[in-house]
């Protein structure tokens, strides 16, 4: 692959630092993973309390706020948030594609910052804002990146093209004058088979500056 | 002889060939189109796939007993039994199902399968090893052409040469799979497929062979597909997940989900043949090709598969003296899948490149060589012309240097290029455009869109052809209770769907005008619909708006049909296009990374519908060219005969910042009176030749088989 490598990650929109917080590789380290899996929940910063008191294997109750809505569902610790997602709250816009963190088809924005939907935990996601691709436009308008991905036929298939839109969303909140470079790098971590790349960069690039 | 269906003429046309957003682009932007895998309907069950561990052996064993006590464990079915034998790792043996995604992995987990293992093989490069371990089909020669001896008495400059590339797969973002809800006598498929129609009949039979079933009406069967992610030529089929997810349905009374695994879609969902060769090829000293002769040999799984239609494109049977010997290797992977452009790609890389290695062997510029043998071809003045314009947009003449001539740095520049052909016929097609009493048109037929445009495409002809806009026009598709249309695949959609269209269109515009005309004392022959009007051309007074019209209808709704093909209904489509791609590559010859300054695409496809959705098929073409050029390989390793890399971390594919610059030039108002023709393959066909080729011209060597990765860049070099 060439230096920019697209597994480098979602994840940032340009000049972030690299995402702190929860991963699945954290996750591993911190607990381990599998059929009996036992996550961690705590009150103030679920996602970090390591140390608090364990629950699961069986459904816990956790409450999660989704595009400004406040949800509460049932779930197995070791449900990933993409599966609560999509098959708890059928919000299906976010795709669940490799499920390993590489292509960015399940891509949502969490406190500001894209994430891999697929590499969080439910249980992890609580206490913080979580943004799906259902949650940034209206029944009347689209979100700028949106609008620009049909202007420039930045879809084929469009399985990807919720995840590219979130990464694209994610770089344009953190940087209205975006270079090219920039907004390379930002969907560095998002694969399209069909090939949509072309009309993606230009979407992104003029949603920016919308 | 000009028929009222034939395409409006050039000065008529106010949306066909132009530039329109596509229909479908806001609900996919949105995230609320509904895919397969996005179904959840009331009470639905998961299923997922026990899959073969080895790749080879005999079933002995398959214990499900601790499944059956997994909790939420609602039932499974059995696709292989005791004493089958399977081919491939990764092939499917049973389903089950349970009532939430993580229960189902724990119970497939806990299925126990053993196998008595039989001797397995997996590679298919070394033919020799293959030959030895019995995996080599027999081949007989095929010769054409003027003799063969007497020709390479008459070359002045033979090239000798080893070329190929690698088995890919499919790798589609949403998995093969589909969700099935089975109530009564009716069952629904909301299938990830290219064939809304064909699945019903497909589905009803491999149902049908279960005697505890019995016979299955295909009419019972409703396929709603109205968004598919990625198809790419690897879902035509039901396949035994979609049998077995029925049978589940059936058995728990409840909606079932089964939608691949990543590994399983790489492993046994995907797949295009490899394909590898010694090619001998020569000219005269003016370049005047006279000879080429291959010895090929690919594999596609057990059945081997991948015979290349070489030599490719400059193929006359008169003038070139020919002779190709393909050989099957039967492997034990994941059989092959009919992929954009069934083997065309793998010849382009067998002809293409020694071509250029032959021009280099000539001092010759490949611009030139391959215009001077395009007589060869057979559309010697479309590849001539396509060839200057690429060559334009590429810079050819400016940034083109002789093979290796490329400076002392590091960092060495190149340009290559390819051609290609490919037919793109109609399908068979049937539609149905309704116009009703408030001014409502919808186009319906049982097609698909797999992310081409065809619901954009479909609106483009209606409203052309009714005087509207593309908002006025609903189109329905991916529905099998809709009139039959065909599979989509080998680019016979574009030509299919827009002649059923726009025969309907216009007999049902017929029967409106046949209304109007009364209602407006007119003649129908002089009524004409454009601009949201139908009006006399020959009386001005004489005009009703699109909705004032259609109120004329009263309670009646009109139904025009149209069908491909139609013996009376004029000349809409056709088959038969080439194109050129060439491309600007950077290597470092001390990393041997191998990155994309640009690629530059010219294609024709006779009358384009829209200019925009076409470009976007050719800048995936392109980008998908770049994936396996490049990144792309299904690695298999031979001791334990397993893919090593069914993911997406290590099964590589490009990202945005790794495709360069790309141009496209879609040839327009030239091949307009050939009708439409299909676009989908053909410039998915020549990008890998032609990178090859710029990659040979910037580093001087050959690097043999594609992807062209950095060991094998480092390789080519050493050797050198």
């Amino acid at each position: 692959m060439s230096s920019k490598n697209p597994t480098d990650g979602p994840v940032c929109g340009p000049d972030q630092e690299p995402r702190k917080g929860f991963s699945r590789r954290t996750f591993i380290e911190g607990v381990g993973i599998g059929a009996g899996a036992v996550g961690a929940i705590g009150a103030a910063e679920p996602a970090r309390a390591q140390s608090s008191e364990p629950v699961g294997p069986d459904p816990v109750a956790i409450t999660l706020n989704i595009n400004g809505k406040s949800h509460e569902l049932k779930v197995e610790p070791r449900v990933t948030l993409i599966d609560a997602l999509r098959n708890r709250l059928d919000l299906t816009g976010a795709k669940k594609v490799c499920d390993r963190a590489t292509c960015g088809a399940c891509t949502v924005i969490v406190d500001g910052d894209p994430v891999y939907s697929c590499t969080m935990l439910a249980i992890e996601a609580q206490g913080r804002r979580i943004e799906t691709i259902e949650g940034i436009s209206t029944e009347d308008s689209m979100h700028p990146v949106q609008a620009q991905f049909v202007e420039h036929d930045a879809q084929q298939c469009g399985f990807c093209t919720p995840g590219l839109v979130m990464a694209g969303k994610a770089i344009v909140d953190g940087n209205s004058q975006p270079s090219m470079a920039d907004v390379e790098s930002g969907l560095s971590g998002n694969i399209c088979r069909c090939g949509t790349y072309v009309g993606v960069r230009k979407a992104v690039y003029d949603a920016a500056r919308a | 002889m000009a028929t009222k269906y034939d395409w409006p003429a050039a000065e008529d046309r106010s949306l066909i060939g132009k530039r329109h957003n596509r229909v479908d682009g806001p609900a996919k932007a949105r995230g609320a189109a509904k895919y397969s895998y996005d179904r959840n309907l009331d009470g639905m069950l998961f299923a997922k796939l026990v899959t073969s561990t080895v790749p080879h052996g005999r079933i002995v064993g398959i214990d499900t007993s601790r499944a059956e006590k997994a909790p939420g464990y609602k039932g499974h079915v059995n696709i292989l039994n005791v004493g089958d034998e399977v081919q491939w790792a990764g092939a499917e043996i049973l389903a089950i199902c349970a009532d939430t995604e993580e229960h189902v992995r724990d119970a497939a987990a806990a299925v126990t399968v053993l196998y008595e293992s039989m001797p397995h093989w997996v590679k298919d490069e070394d033919v020799e090893k293959a030959g030895t371990a019995n995996r080599v089909q027999p081949a007989k020669d095929d010769t054409k052409g003027p003799d063969l001896e007497e020709a390479w008495k008459s070359a002045d400059a033979t090239v000798e040469g080893y070329y190929g590339l690698a088995v890919i797969t499919h790798c589609c973002l949403e998995p093969h799979g589909q969700v099935v809800d089975w109530t009564g006598d009716d069952i629904t498929v909301y299938a990830s497929t290219q064939a809304v129609a064909r699945i019903p009949g497909d589905l009803a039979k491999g149902l049908s062979r279960d005697e505890n079933i019995g016979t299955v009406a295909p009419d019972s069967v409703h396929v709603i597909t109205p968004y598919m992610g990625g198809g790419f030529g690897s879902k035509f089929n039901i396949d035994t997940w979609g049998i077995a997810c029925a049978k589940l349905s059936k058995m728990t009374g409840k909606p079932v989900k089964l939608m691949l695994d990543r590994d399983e879609e790489l492993m046994v969902a995907g797949g295009r043949p490899s394909d590898f060769g010694n090619i001998k090829i020569g000219a005269k000293k003016d370049g005047t090709l006279v000879a080429y002769e291959s010895e090929t040999w690919s594999t596609g799984g057990i059945a081997g598969r991948g015979s290349p239609p070489v030599p490719y494109v400059y193929n006359n049977e008169e003038r070139l003296a020919q002779k190709a010997r393909h050989l099957n290797v039967s492997t034990n992977i994941g059989p092959a899948r009919a992929w954009r452009a069934p083997n065309h790609p793998q010849a382009a890389v067998l002809t293409m490149c020694p071509m250029e290695d032959l021009a280099a062997k000539l001092d010759m510029n490949p611009v030139d060589f391959f215009k001077k043998n395009a007589d060869l071809t057979a559309r010697p003045e479309v590849y001539r012309y396509e060839i200057d314009k690429c060559a334009e947009m590429i810079g050819w003449s400016d940034k083109w240097h002789k093979r290796g001539d490329s400076g002392s740095g590091p960092v060495k520049r190149g340009l290559g290029m390819s051609l290609h052909t490919w037919g793109g016929r109609p399908h068979d097609s049937t539609c149905e455009v309704r116009i009703q009493p408030d001014g409502g048109v919808s186009v319906n037929m049982a097609s698909q869109d797999l992310g081409v445009g065809t619901y954009t495409t479909l609106s483009v002809i209606a409203a052309e052809t009714l005087g509207l806009q593309i908002p006025d026009i609903t189109v329905n598709i991916g529905s099998s209770k809709l009139p039959i249309s065909g599979a989509s695949g080998g680019s016979t959609t574009v030509g299919g769907t827009t002649a059923s269209t726009r025969r309907a269109t216009v007999n049902a515009l017929d029967e409106l005008k046949a209304v109007v005309a009364e209602a407006l004392e007119a003649d129908a022959a002089d009524l004409v619909a454009k601009d949201g009007k139908v009006f006399s051309k020959t009386d001005s007074s004489k005009s009703l708006s699109w909705a004032e019209a259609c109120r004329k209808l009263g309670n009646r709704t009109i139904t025009g049909q149209g069908k491909q093909p139609d013996r009376n209904g004029g000349k809409l489509n056709d088959s038969g296009v080439g194109g050129v791609q060439m491309a600007d590559v950077s290597v470092d010859v001390e990393t041997g990374i191998v990155s994309i300054n640009k690629i530059a695409a010219v294609q024709d496809v006779g009358l384009v519908i829209c200019l925009e959705q076409c470009e976007s098929q050719v800048y995936g073409s392109l980008i998908q060219g770049v994936a396996w050029a490049l990144y792309e390989e299904s690695i298999y390793d031979q001791t334990t005969g397993k893919m090593l890399n069914p993911d997406m971390e290590f099964y590589k594919l490009p990202g945005a910042g790794d495709i360069g610059e790309l141009e496209v030039h879609m040839v327009q108002n030239k091949y307009d009176d050939r009708g439409v023709i299909g676009i989908g393959e053909p410039p998915a066909i020549s990008p890998g030749a032609a990178i090859s080729n710029a990659v040979a011209n910037a580093i001087g060597v050959r690097v043999p088989t594609l992807p062209l990765t950095p060991d094998k860049v480092l390789a080519a070099l050493a050797d050198a």
